[in-house]
């Protein structure tokens, strides 16, 4: 796994003490040349906070319309996407890839 | 993920006890899975002992048992860096550590160098290499390096950390003094496939002049060898020369 600088559990937990209502968004499986391994986090808040990332930029503004969903119904939801070429390429990478994220309430 | 779930994961984080995160990802049943047991949602024995595999292998990963897909999120406690020696290469390696997810600690039995104010934030130990490697006792998620240059404190922290499966060992030094330092070691016992785990000189070839330019090569090594990087193969024969 990856070691990050960024603690994105404890931000999370931060945000839900501070009363904020929190989804998470993490990378389960990746196929081909995606930008972030499984166990990469995305929090995100009801008001639009952010921390972390599932991917070099690509797919956080659909991940974060669907966390809405999530934490309106509070039923968890998989996704999958295709990172583009093109979006890949700003990442630094020469090819596409898809990733599988795992979008949860933080209850 | 449920609140009190949550919090006990955060919990196993702060005591520093590896602790993986099982979900199914059909309906987001969740579990969380430690030496001490299961906590949570119930889990199949086959999820439970592949995520104790997980565990061991540091990797997230989605495993499929009975027709049911479960996500493995291990969170193993933090990567560690053991500096011997709190000299100015070592402030280089405390400062730039972190971020790449090392928890530091310096040894480094001189009070003139282990200050606070030379390593703000960072672990001081001020026992003595053998003893403080002794209670620190390094894994294979930990980094050793000594840098002091003295036999009387480099050797007895080499000569435990060889004891170890820590999955680096550096020592500073030039080649010539490289030398010297392994016949010293091989004289207490270790064998040649041993010492050749010692990577000296230290650090990537990277021209490295200044203290943080040290810092550097040495840190980019320890993460080409944690990832496996053709970049920081040795020919054993050099290794051990």
């Amino acid at each position: 796994m990856t070691e990050e600088a960024e603690d994105v559990l404890a931000i999370a937990g931060r945000w839900v003490a501070e009363g904020e209502t929190v989804a998470l968004a993490t990378v389960v499986e990746t196929w081909g040349s995606s930008p972030r391994p499984p166990g990469s986090r995305l929090a995100i808040t009801a008001s639009g906070r952010l921390a972390g990332s599932v991917s070099g930029g690509c797919i956080e503004g659909a991940v974060a319309d669907v966390a809405r969903e999530v934490m309106a119904t509070g039923v968890p939801q998989l996704l999958s996407f295709g990172v583009t070429n093109e979006c890949a390429w700003e990442v630094g990478l020469a090819c596409g890839g898809t990733v599988t994220v795992f979008v949860e309430k933080l209850a | 993920m449920r609140r009190a779930l949550f919090e006990a994961l955060q919990a196993e984080r702060a005591a520093k006890r590896p602790v993986l995160l099982a979900t199914r990802l059909a309906d987001g049943a969740q579990a969380l899975i430690a030496d001490s047991g299961v906590h949570g949602d119930a889990v199949p024995e086959a999820i439970v002992a592949a995520a104790h595999q997980a565990l061991r292998d540091d990797a997230a990963r989605v495993v499929e048992h009975a027709g049911e897909r479960w996500f493995l999120h291990p969170h193993n406690p933090p990567l560690r860096l053991i500096i011997v020696g709190a000299v100015h290469i070592a402030q280089g390696l405390a400062t730039m550590a972190p971020p790449l997810g090392f928890a530091v600690t310096v040894i480094d039995p001189r009070r003139f160098f282990a200050t606070a104010e030379r390593f703000p934030g960072v672990t001081l130990d001020d026992r003595w290499p053998d003893e403080a490697m002794a209670a620190l006792a390094p894994d294979r998620r930990s980094a050793v390096v000594t840098l002091t240059h003295d036999p009387k404190l480099d050797d007895p922290a080499l000569d435990a950390a060889l004891r170890t499966e820590a999955f680096y060992i550096g020592a500073l030094g030039s080649r010539r003094t490289h030398a010297a330092r392994l016949a010293r070691l091989a004289a207490l016992g270790h064998a040649p496939e041993t010492l050749a785990r010692i990577r000296g000189p230290v650090g990537l070839a990277i021209e490295a002049v200044t203290a943080a330019e040290i810092a550097l090569a040495i840190l980019a090594e320890i993460v080409g060898v944690r990832r496996g990087a053709a970049l920081v193969a040795r020919p054993l024969a050099e290794a051990a020369a």
